[in-house]
């Protein structure tokens, strides 16, 4: 059996664990530049509000009921997320993380009953992080996925609904009423085309021919239609697979029309890509920048333009990193249009350790930029994000994401630890 | 910026801090270390505070409620709380307890029928619970850091 374990609405949850007076308000996370609604508490939802809602169309309705808005903390959210994984992964011998509040265990081998080994996940999570889960159990990744969604659902599961231990006729009440959408991976516009041929609910794909569904949709659907059948088509990935690119970018909280500017934004993306890249023990063997300006901009023609190089050698040093990196900047950049968005790319990794010392070495003691590289990284984990970084992030940043109602890093940060009187 | 007692603690992304044995150190010749074979790991403030670094969290005292006369029980202004919430709370333990929706940190009083959170400070009454009040213990406090300077 496979267990989908994910945290209720995990970002309010997490800013409830540190604000205990929020507890039973209407409580929203916002999106990058305070953009969009991204997590909903229950009382939010209540009251019709949906996901991904921008925030601005809300204020009246905020003001009316009080809801109460804060951006996206993700220092605090990435740290509640390995407490979460790690506990998860006491319970199990398998697990795959899926994503930042939701994991797969393998409870192959586990006692019977499984539902109380369910209810004791959720009682653990819950005490040691202050963070409620729901636990879907059944014999394929994605009917686990569909009982995770049930047990959220429906308050008469108490959080955790075994997919197996419902009687034949729950399950079909089930199949016959979710709509084809709630099944992990069939996306809307898919919906819609299999809606045309008359498949709407899980029940009506479950039942389609796999053979036609794979003709018409592919491998994709055909497996997703075997596993709502039980038969297990997706196995457990355990380790993650290194990102073959890793891409930072970012709107900025304003527009931005100075080159300065451009190339503080591009060497902070570049030295956190770099980080990322020396966290899985890749080096890069090229780089690539693109920036956009806004298209909402009438009387402003559209430029976006992206640029790649290759590195003279594969390389993690976010000094190398950065210099290319500006290089490719001075060329794409144009003055005039209002900039929105920069992003940096990593690409053609490869293991750190397959590395071939050049004839001709970049760097005249690879070693020691080794060392400070390492050295970097260590004060920016211990302190805080942009603590030590390249000069040419610069000082300022004021074209820096806004988040105005940030709360602190309860976790991360010791100037920022909660205060108990 | 006084010294910090505690050592690297368990953050973000980071595993937490292991301190490497001395075994295994290369020699460049000749005599191997008298050393290796007693060789044992540095005693770790991590390992010894933080038993459950997923349930564990850092608190700030503010104010002077746990600032007895008992030296042994008396917690600054200013120290740095270890909470651990794997712990379930007893009589007599320093909890970490929400009322009206705000952090005290409070010595709990459960005998009976009789629940209250005293402070260690004399000039702070008794909080005592009656029905309608309800206690949320947040976590145990376990340890307290004081800096020297």
């Amino acid at each position: 059996m496979i267990a989908l374990v994910d945290v209720n609405n995990f970002y309010v949850s997490c800013q409830r664990v540190f604000e205990p007076a929020l507890e039973g308000k209407p409580v929203v996370v916002l999106s990058n530049n305070d953009g969009c609604v991204v997590s909903r508490s229950a009382e939010v939802k209540a009251l019709g509000i949906n996901m991904a809602a921008p925030w601005f169309q809300l204020q009246a309705l905020a003001r009316q009921h009080g809801i109460i808005a804060y951006s996206s903390n993700y220092a605090l959210y990435a740290d509640m997320s390995n407490r979460v994984m790690r506990i998860l992964a006491q319970f199990s011998a398998q697990q795959e993380v899926y994503s930042i509040d939701e994991c797969f265990l393998d409870l192959a081998g586990q006692p019977a009953p499984l539902a109380a080994l369910a209810q004791r996940i959720r009682r653990t999570v819950l005490q040691w992080t202050g963070l409620p889960v729901c636990v879907g159990i059944a014999q394929t990744k994605t009917l686990a996925k569909l009982a995770n969604h049930l047990a959220k659902r429906h308050a008469r599961y108490a959080g955790v609904c075994e997919w197996p231990a419902l009687s034949a006729a729950t399950r079909q009440q089930h199949l016959r009423e979710e709509p084809v959408s709630e099944v992990w991976g069939i996306g809307r516009k898919l919906s819609r085309s299999l809606a045309s041929e008359g498949i709407h609910t899980v029940f009506d794909l479950m039942h389609a021919d796999p053979e036609g569904l794979r003709q018409r949709y592919g491998v994709v659907v055909q497996r997703t239609a075997l596993e709502l059948r039980g038969q297990r088509c997706h196995a457990l990935d355990e380790a993650p697979a290194d990102k073959q690119q890793i891409l930072c970018s970012r709107s900025f909280g304003r527009p931005v029309l100075h080159a300065g500017e451009l190339q503080e934004a591009v060497s902070i993306y570049t030295a956190r890509a770099a980080e990322k890249l020396r966290q899985q023990a890749s080096c890069a063997a090229a780089i690539g920048v693109f920036i956009r300006s806004s298209p909402h901009r009438e009387r402003e023609p559209l430029y976006a333009a992206q640029l790649f190089a290759p590195l003279p050698e594969p390389s993690d040093d976010t000094l190398t990193l950065t210099r290319q990196a500006l290089q490719l900047l001075s060329q794409l950049y144009r003055p005039g249009p209002a900039y929105i968005k920069a992003g940096v790319m990593l690409t053609a990794l490869q293991p750190a350790s397959l590395q071939q010392p050049s004839l001709f070495p970049e760097l005249a003691d690879p070693q020691r930029r080794q060392a400070l590289n390492a050295t970097l990284d260590a004060i920016n984990r211990r302190w805080g994000r942009g603590t030590l970084q390249p000069a040419s992030c610069g000082k300022a940043q004021h074209w820096q994401m806004r988040r105005q109602s940030l709360s602190r890093s309860w976790t991360t940060r010791w100037q920022e630890l909660p205060v108990a009187r | 910026m006084p010294p910090i007692l505690l050592g690297p603690f368990a953050a973000a992304s980071t595993p937490p801090a292991r301190q490497f044995p001395l075994a295994g150190v290369r020699v460049p010749a000749g005599f191997p270390s008298p050393a290796e074979d007693w060789a044992e790991e540095r005693v770790d403030l991590n390992r010894r505070y933080v038993p459950c670094p997923e349930a564990t969290f850092l608190f700030t005292v503010g104010g002077d409620s746990m600032a007895g006369p008992d030296p042994q029980r008396c917690i600054p202004d200013g120290a740095t709380l270890i909470v651990d919430r794997s712990r379930s709370a007893a009589h007599n333990d320093i909890v970490i307890a929400v009322i009206d929706g705000d952090f005290t940190v409070k010595r709990l009083y459960r005998r009976g029928q009789q629940l209250a959170l005293l402070a260690e400070n004399p000039a702070y009454p008794p909080i005592r619970l009656g029905d309608e009040q309800e206690l949320v213990i947040w976590g145990v406090v376990t340890a307290w850091v004081v800096s020297a300077a």
